[in-house]
């Protein structure tokens, strides 16, 4: 099946255990918000799902159209078609932005093919004006010296020019004003389709407003406590993550 | 006398090859008046030639190893062992066609003659002790350019103990002399090859620009890989007279049983400007500070270097800037990657004496360590006294982080492609100022480099 897929995920850093039992799914074609306070393991399960080598699985699965994710390193991992858009972005001192992007797509040709320069570029500003980023950025150094929205922004530029199956945004909205949120948005929205699985992680309602989700899941301690419709995400607003909580006993298993 | 050797571990990378010996030439091994003798009745020198050597050879015995600063590996040279000069006897030749076939297929595995016809005004290659073809462009000669082998400089003998082992047993390299406005368009490039095992190559290279002129030099250097200790120390004297401008491009990348240990200085007058663009690939160990003496009024003086040292090598590297001129200005960046066990080294000389005005140093200094096994150190010495001159040193040491390797990683490449990008990036704005061709070379040579370095 088409589908972004975690069950029974268990991860630890050293012997303190983050994600606990986590199962969730993404189809492809859809969009999910997965809602969380500060320290319910939403960024650990992004970095798991990319395979950051400082986290260990315990327990579970994680699979990409039944494809087992764990078993792959990082970058098998992004070539067969998973992006994860940083929280922290890392700078990449003296590789611009052109440079960088390049050598990512080219990483997905056979070896031997070489990518052709004219068309690269006409994506690339077709890309960068979407996302109203001037042509200069390209040859600026990735992530050196940028703004939070600047690196948000490249974040989601790279997701443009990779077109990965499943997209995951690590509080993509964090740190954003509301004009760098809207374009920001504005991007992501015009890449959804039936062609991508989008999982949006975030602490706030706030980016929820211009990137409507399908589905809204409620993390805490390390589990998913809630999910339901878009507007489980307004509820959540009102009642605060406390009322979430209350739940977080049962573990629900989503859809 | 004809000797055959078989090379170890070929195919590691572009050259790391080397076809058997041909040479009808060999001073044997070690080191005596006798080596002198052999060489100079070869090269059929003229008796101050004969003098000059043998002046250079008790230089040599007499200076001690410079000890007390430099690695203790330099002990490892066991001058007995050495090979102090071989050749396949056939001359320099003009065209491709009369080169030896042997030695034509090297240098075609190189990729020398190809070069040639695309962007070089002039070529000469050196196999082992003596040149096999030199050539340069019609267009070129006919501007009174002359691109020949080479004799004598301004290095004295005595400078340190490895010119003075250069001034005994000095075989090939070249001299350049670029008439009075004469601005040579394309570079001329030298290219030399060690073939032959326990080998030591012994080049001078003299040029001089005459006023107004302007020339680019390119050196290229290679050698097979070979289980016993390889020498390499050459000496190369630069001369820019008034207006001219004078630029030296190295891009060595010798096999790991290497001990290349060269002086290169450059004396610059009125106006004229040197620049030494030095990349120090490969080798066991590099000691080799380019400089300049900064002698006529607003000379100006650059080094820019680059030095990858991988496991087991070590690239102790730098420059030296002697103002003596007022308003003469220099600038040093070097920048340095250790991987493994590898260790850069930067050792810089800036010396402005107190009755010299406006002048101006600027030296930066960066190292980047890949693995927590990795070394490097900076010894700047700057000395500058008055009050009317003004210098600025900035030194930075960085590491690629495991989130870094990890984001590329993300974006689909692998870690060895990470890093060989991360790599890229940090020496870029210096590849930039190189000409074009090199720098794609300098690249391929980091790729290749950076290739076996991540486990």
């Amino acid at each position: 099946m088409d589908e972004l897929r975690v069950e029974n995920l268990h991860v630890a850093i050293g012997d303190q255990q983050i994600v606990r039992g986590l199962s969730l799914a993404v189809p492809r074609g859809e969009v999910h918000a997965v809602m969380g306070p500060n320290g319910s393991g939403k960024s650990t399960l992004a970095k798991v799902m990319a395979g950051h080598p400082d986290y260990h699985v315990t327990k579970g699965k994680i699979t990409m159209d039944s494809e087992d994710l764990l078993a792959l390193e990082p970058d098998d991992r992004a070539r067969k078609g998973l992006f994860l858009a940083f929280q922290y972005p890392s700078e990449v001192p003296g590789v611009t932005i052109a440079n960088f992007l390049r050598a990512a797509l080219q990483s997905r040709l056979p070896e031997g093919e070489e990518m052709e320069a004219t068309e690269y570029y006409a994506k690339l500003y077709e890309k960068m004006e979407l996302l109203g980023m001037d042509r200069s950025f390209t040859s600026r150094a990735v992530n050196e010296g940028f703004s939070g929205g600047e690196k948000k922004r490249t974040e989601i530029l790279q997701l443009a020019m990779l077109e990965p199956k499943y997209a995951v945004l690590d509080e993509t909205d964090s740190g954003l004003d509301i004009d760098a949120l809207k374009t920001v948005a504005h991007g992501v929205n015009s890449l959804r389709g039936s062609k991508i699985g989008i999982l949006l992680i975030t602490h706030y309602q706030r980016i929820l407003n211009y990137i409507v989700p399908d589905h809204v899941h409620v993390m805490v301690q390390g589990r998913i406590v809630r999910s339901g419709g878009k507007e489980l995400a307004l509820e959540l607003e009102e009642r605060g993550y406390d009322w979430a909580r209350a739940g977080a006993d049962e573990p629900v298993l989503t859809r | 006398m004809k000797t055959e050797t078989k090379a170890v571990d070929i195919d590691r990378d572009k050259g790391d090859f080397a076809y058997p010996e041909v040479h009808v030439r060999d001073a044997g091994r070690g080191l005596s008046e006798k080596t002198i003798h052999y060489i100079s009745d070869v090269k059929e020198d003229p008796d101050w030639v004969r003098e000059f050597r043998l002046r250079g050879l008790k230089t040599f015995l007499e200076k001690p190893l410079p000890t007390h600063w430099a690695s203790k590996d330099l002990e490892a040279i066991d001058f007995d062992k050495i090979r102090y000069y071989l050749s396949p006897g056939t001359g320099a030749k003009r065209s491709w066609e009369e080169v030896p076939d042997d030695i034509k297929r090297t240098f075609e595995r190189l990729g020398i003659p190809e070069q040639e016809r695309k962007f070089l005004a002039g070529v000469e290659a050196q196999f082992d002790s003596e040149a096999v073809y030199s050539n340069i462009k019609k267009a070129v000669g006919e501007q009174g350019v002359i691109f020949v082998g080479s004799t004598e400089g301004l290095i004295p003998i005595g400078d340190n103990k490895f010119s003075a082992l250069n001034s005994a047993v000095f075989s090939g390299g070249s001299f350049i002399y670029v008439p009075p406005g004469v601005k040579v368009k394309h570079p001329l490039q030298a290219y030399f090859r060690i073939n032959a095992e326990s080998f030591g190559q012994f080049e001078r290279t003299l040029i001089i620009a005459d006023e107004g002129s302007e020339v680019t030099y390119m050196e290229g250097c290679t050698a097979p890989k070979f289980e016993t200790v390889a020498l390499h120390s050459a000496v190369v004297e630069l001369v820019a007279l008034k207006g001219a401008k004078l630029q030296y491009i190295t891009v060595q990348n010798w096999s790991s049983n290497v001990f290349n240990l060269v002086t290169k200085r450059g004396l610059a007058h009125e106006d004229a400007e040197i620049k030494w663009i030095d990349c120090n690939i490969g080798s066991r160990l590099t000691m080799k500070y380019p400089g300049v003496v900064l002698k006529g009024r607003k000379s100006r003086g650059e080094v820019l270097s680059i030095a990858l040292a991988n496991n087991g090598q070590h690239q102790d590297t730098g420059a030296k800037m002697i103002h003596a001129a007022d308003e003469t200005t220099s600038n040093i960046i070097s920048k340095s990657i250790s991987i493994g066990t590898g260790r850069a080294t930067y050792r810089g000389l800036v010396h402005v004496p107190k009755h010299l005005k406006h002048c101006k140093n600027n030296t930066e200094c960066d190292a980047l360590l890949i693995n927590s096994t990795s070394r490097t150190d900076t010894y700047p010495a700057i000395t500058v006294r008055g009050t009317g001159n003004s210098v600025q040193h900035e030194a930075s040491v960085s590491q690629v982080s495991a989130e870094q390797i990890f984001y590329m990683q993300q974006r689909g490449l692998s870690k060895a492609q990470a890093m060989s990008l991360s790599v890229n990036g940090f020496v870029n704005d210096l590849v930039r100022q190189f000409p074009m061709e090199y720098s794609v070379e300098l690249k391929r040579l980091i790729e290749l480099e950076m290739e076996g370095s991540v486990g």
